[in-house]
């Protein structure tokens, strides 16, 4: 066998960070960063993730089609939330009936 | 065996009585209905796909029967239902599966110079898979049929169809893991199964088009899957996502169940294009022109075919932008199939052209494919889907891809390999006349849709003014017609099977490596895994030297 | 390559070989591959779900903030940390085969995981799940618009629509995965793997991290909405 051996204190070093991750996502979400606490909880979810993948899931020593294969279905998917939105979100900016002002989004009209 | 020396001589294949090969090694039920070897599934495929084909043209025999009269003959909820199972039976369980699960559970590890797929047990399960979620559908379709349209759209199929919704929806649900297990079967194959030799630019244009067909399957098939089951929750549990009561937005469900059903379309005609590729460069005797450009093409509009799907929803209530930004890709999503066009095409010219049934297939497959995609122009520009959307221009459209496409490649596939199937030659008279009769029958059929939607009649409508009465006379004659032409394959191709003339390993003289082996071939296929050296498509007439 | 008589002989060695492979290197390379391009699958299965819930967050997400933050962060917490154990345990019994360690080793933590997985799903079905029933939080049965939600009320059903689907479907996921750990348990048991031989392992291993990836995006998207300071009292 090829694979490459995770050394165990690889894995319970994964594991502490994993829990000092949560422990920050839930501790920031009692903070008011208003805007921000999505993205900052949307954030550390993503590095637990990237550390998941990279040494539970052993991607880190994995052949690169391996990593595309997960790029591809990440991106794929930002595809859908992406384009879903831009329709969604710009319900909103339907023209006017005075053509030049098809160019002027009404701005904070979305709820 | 002591007649293995004999059968190792390339070209040369004992009389079929003495050897045994995967249709002959075992005749058991139970040996097909538990066997690993992809060329039994791919059989077992091809009863279960035939048949729901005829169950789908049945509806449309009842539909085009309706139609002869202004008035309808049928309910319009009759008719409702006439059309979804249409819609759905076609769609989830002929088109779909059909090229993929047949001439490619039988070829790919055939033409990769393998044994079998990477997994042949999840093969085995995908139709088994299949077969559930048909059962599924046709109780739905016994049990009082569904009418919401093939496309399911909300609210009316959760709140306020009183049809077999679930069973319906579930059907799909489970036929579409079918088709995610094929797909990642062909995916895992085609990496990492190739014979010694064979790099990705030696591989027939075939694989090309499955392995892109499967990325779609791989990546759009879940979404639907994902759809459908919240669909079914709300429907069973009176509440969810989609229910406007409590906020939900019908369209979010367009945005969902389009995400897939958009690049279905690609999967139910890019396995088509491979054939294509196939059955030109063998009928002409010539390289294809422009491999690359048709390889890359494949997987651009496997790419491309994600970013359009917005086109399907201009007039539903989406945003302007939104169908501003859909109507640009749409456009970009023809160029890869015109590509694609061009170099078949270019393929033909100064080859040395013969007329099989396979060569009339892909003759027309070009004409009605591009008939087909062209049409698909004035759909994706804004302006003027306003005025087709929901008409029978977007019906013809879409059949002349589909039928005059799909179809079409899928017969010239069948009969091209037939041979090596069976090990059986087909009456190649009656196939060129059943294709002649297609070709004309589907003509009659759907270029009078293309007026009829251009005048402005409704599709999914059980009655029409009287002034469309002449057009949809007309394009119900020519269903009967496509249905004879239809009906005439299936005949001969039964027959063949006991009285055919027997096949050599390569009747067309075609190149390849599943011509190599004998027709039918042993369960291993390869008696030693083969070395590949040369280019795909490696006949005597090149474009180059055609120039030259 | 030779014919297929040396063929066989050469692979007559291993009893998990598969015969449309040329070695074991190549079968357990295809599996390995195999399993991600199903998790790729998976990626969009749940991903749609995902897309729709971000849509209604964006256009209600007073409501989801009030959903959120009706949620028992305390049970999320603890079982994201009980379901993150859960895949050390999964990662150390593959390790466990990789080092040749026997049989018994890779069970027990096989087990261990197991026993994680079944604690989640105790406490996310019988103290979440059963609180929410009766706090009138479960749509289409029994909920109930509480008057103190104001008009964004109108739309906390949507919240906890997709709050039981999400997590619904992402118990779904362990409830199929804790049978198949368990076959794979029975199997180390009986010593079938080892440094030569640990597949099936790393293939369920790979699922069974892709549950956690799960959760681990939907413990902040459902119970960290909007930040909790509103349960502290912020504005």
């Amino acid at each position: 066998m090829s694979a490459h051996v995770v050394p165990v204190k690889t894995y319970v070093g994964v594991f502490l960070a994993l829990m000092v991750l949560t422990g920050l996502t839930t501790g920031v979400a009692f903070i008011d960063l208003h805007a921000w606490n999505t993205p900052v909880a949307l954030a550390i979810a993503v590095v637990k993730m990237v550390l998941v993948v990279l040494f539970f899931m052993h991607v880190k020593y994995s052949p690169g089609l391996t990593k595309m294969v997960i790029v591809a279905g990440f991106f794929f998917l930002a595809l859908l939330v992406a384009f879903t939105l831009a329709d969604e979100l710009t319900r909103v900016w339907s023209p006017q009936v005075h053509g030049w002002s098809i160019l002027l989004p009404v701005l904070p009209g979305w709820f | 065996m002591s007649t293995t020396v004999i059968a190792e001589i390339p070209g040369h294949q004992l009389p079929s009585e003495e050897r045994v090969n995967y249709l002959t090694v075992d005749h058991s039920v139970k040996s097909w209905l538990l066997t690993h070897d992809h060329k039994r599934i791919a059989l077992l495929y091809l009863v279960s796909i035939t048949l729901m084909f005829f169950v789908g043209g049945f509806f449309a025999v009842l539909m085009r029967l309706n139609l002869i009269e202004p008035t309808g003959l049928v309910a319009p909820e009759t008719y409702n239902k006439l059309f979804s199972m249409h819609g759905i039976i076609m769609v989830f369980f002929f088109l779909v599966p059909s090229i993929p699960a047949t001439l490619g559970n039988f070829l790919v590890p055939m033409m990769i110079g393998a044994r079998d797929l990477a997994f042949p047990r999840i093969n085995l399960l995908s139709w088994y898979i299949y077969i559930i979620g048909a059962a599924f559908t046709m109780y739905a379709v016994i049990s009082g049929g569904v009418d919401t349209g093939w496309t399911f759209y909300t609210p009316y199929s959760s709140t306020f169809s009183h049809s077999q919704v679930i069973p319906a929806a579930v059907g799909v649900f489970v036929t579409g893991f079918s088709s995610i297990l094929t797909g990642l079967n062909f995916i895992v194959t085609i990496h990492k199964m190739r014979a010694p030799g064979l790099t990705w630019f030696r591989l027939p244009l075939f694989i090309w088009a499955m392995y892109a067909t499967s990325v779609i399957f791989i990546l759009g098939t879940p979404v639907i899957a994902i759809t459908l089951f919240l669909l079914g929750l709300e429907r069973l549990l009176h509440i969810g996502i989609f229910d406007p009561a409590i906020g939900g937005d019908p369209i979010l469900f367009q945005h969902m169940f389009w995400f897939y059903s958009h690049p279905a379309v690609y999967i139910m005609i890019l396995p088509g294009m491979g054939v294509m590729s196939e059955l030109i460069t063998a009928f002409s005797r010539k390289r294809i022109f422009g491999y690359t450009f048709v390889a890359f093409s494949s997987l651009a509009i496997a790419v491309i075919s994600f970013l359009v799907w917005g086109h399907h929803m201009f007039v539903t209530g989406q945003s302007v932008y939104a169908g501003l930004i859909f109507s640009v890709l749409s456009f970009m999503v023809a160029i890869p199939s015109a590509i694609k066009v061009f170099n078949w095409t270019a393929t033909l010219y100064k080859g040395s052209i013969s007329y099989e049934a396979p060569m009339l297939y892909a003759l027309g497959f070009i004409g009605l494919f591009t008939m087909g995609g062209l049409t698909g122009l004035f759909l994706a520009s804004l302006a003027t889907d306003v005025h087709l959307n929901g008409t029978y221009f977007i019906v013809a459209h879409f059949h002349y891809i589909m039928v005059g496409g799909a179809v079409m490649a899928y017969l010239g596939g069948l009969h091209f390999w037939w041979p090596k199937i069976t090990g059986r030659l087909y009456p190649d008279g009656w196939a060129r006349f059943a294709a002649l009769v297609i070709f004309v029958g589907f003509n009659l059929t759907f270029f009078p849709q293309f007026v009829l939607g251009y005048l402005g009649m409704p599709r999914r409508y059980a009655v029409y003014p009287s002034e469309f009465q002449v057009l949809n006379v007309m394009s119900s004659a020519g269903a009967s017609i496509l249905g004879v032409g239809y009906i005439i394959p299936l005949v001969y191709f039964i027959w063949s099977f006991k009285y055919g003339p027997i096949a050599g390993p390569n009747p067309w003289g075609a190149k390849g490596l599943e011509w190599t082996t004998p027709s039918p071939p042993p369960t291993e296929n390869f008696e030693e895994v083969p070395i590949v050296t040369e280019q795909a498509y490696n006949y005597a007439g090149t474009s180059e030297s055609a120039h030259g | 390559m030779g014919d297929m008589a040396t063929h066989n002989a050469h692979h007559a060695q291993h009893e998990a070989f598969q015969h449309q492979f040329e070695d074991m290197e190549q079968q357990r390379g295809a599996g390995t591959f195999g399993m991600w391009v199903f998790l790729a699958q998976e990626i969009m299965f749940f991903g749609g779900i995902f897309a729709a819930y971000i849509v209604y967050r964006a256009l209600y997400h007073d409501s989801f903030e009030i959903g959120s933050n009706l949620l028992n962060v305390k049970f999320g917490a603890a079982n994201t940390v009980v379901l993150i154990a859960s895949s050390l345990t999964m990662a150390l019994a593959i390790h466990a085969a990789q080092i040749g360690k026997k049989g018994k080793t890779q069970v027990m933590y096989l087990l261990l995981t197991v026993l994680l997985g079944v604690i989640f799903l105790a406490v996310k079905f019988t103290f979440e799940w059963t609180a929410d029933y009766h706090e009138h939080l479960i749509p289409g049965f029994g909920f109930v618009v509480r008057p103190e939600w104001g008009h964004s009320g109108y739309h906390v059903p949507m919240f906890f629509s997709f709050y039981f689907f999400m997590t619904g479907l992402h118990a779904l996921h362990m409830i199929v995965g804790i049978p198949i750990i368990l076959v794979i348990a029975t199997m180390a048991w009986r010593n079938r793997f080892n440094e030569v031989y640990y597949a099936p392992l790393e293939m369920v291993g790979l699922y069974w991290h892709f549950v956690d990836i799960v959760w681990i995006f939907l413990f902040p998207l459902l119970y960290l909405v909007g930040g909790r300071y509103l349960s502290i009292g912020g504005h």
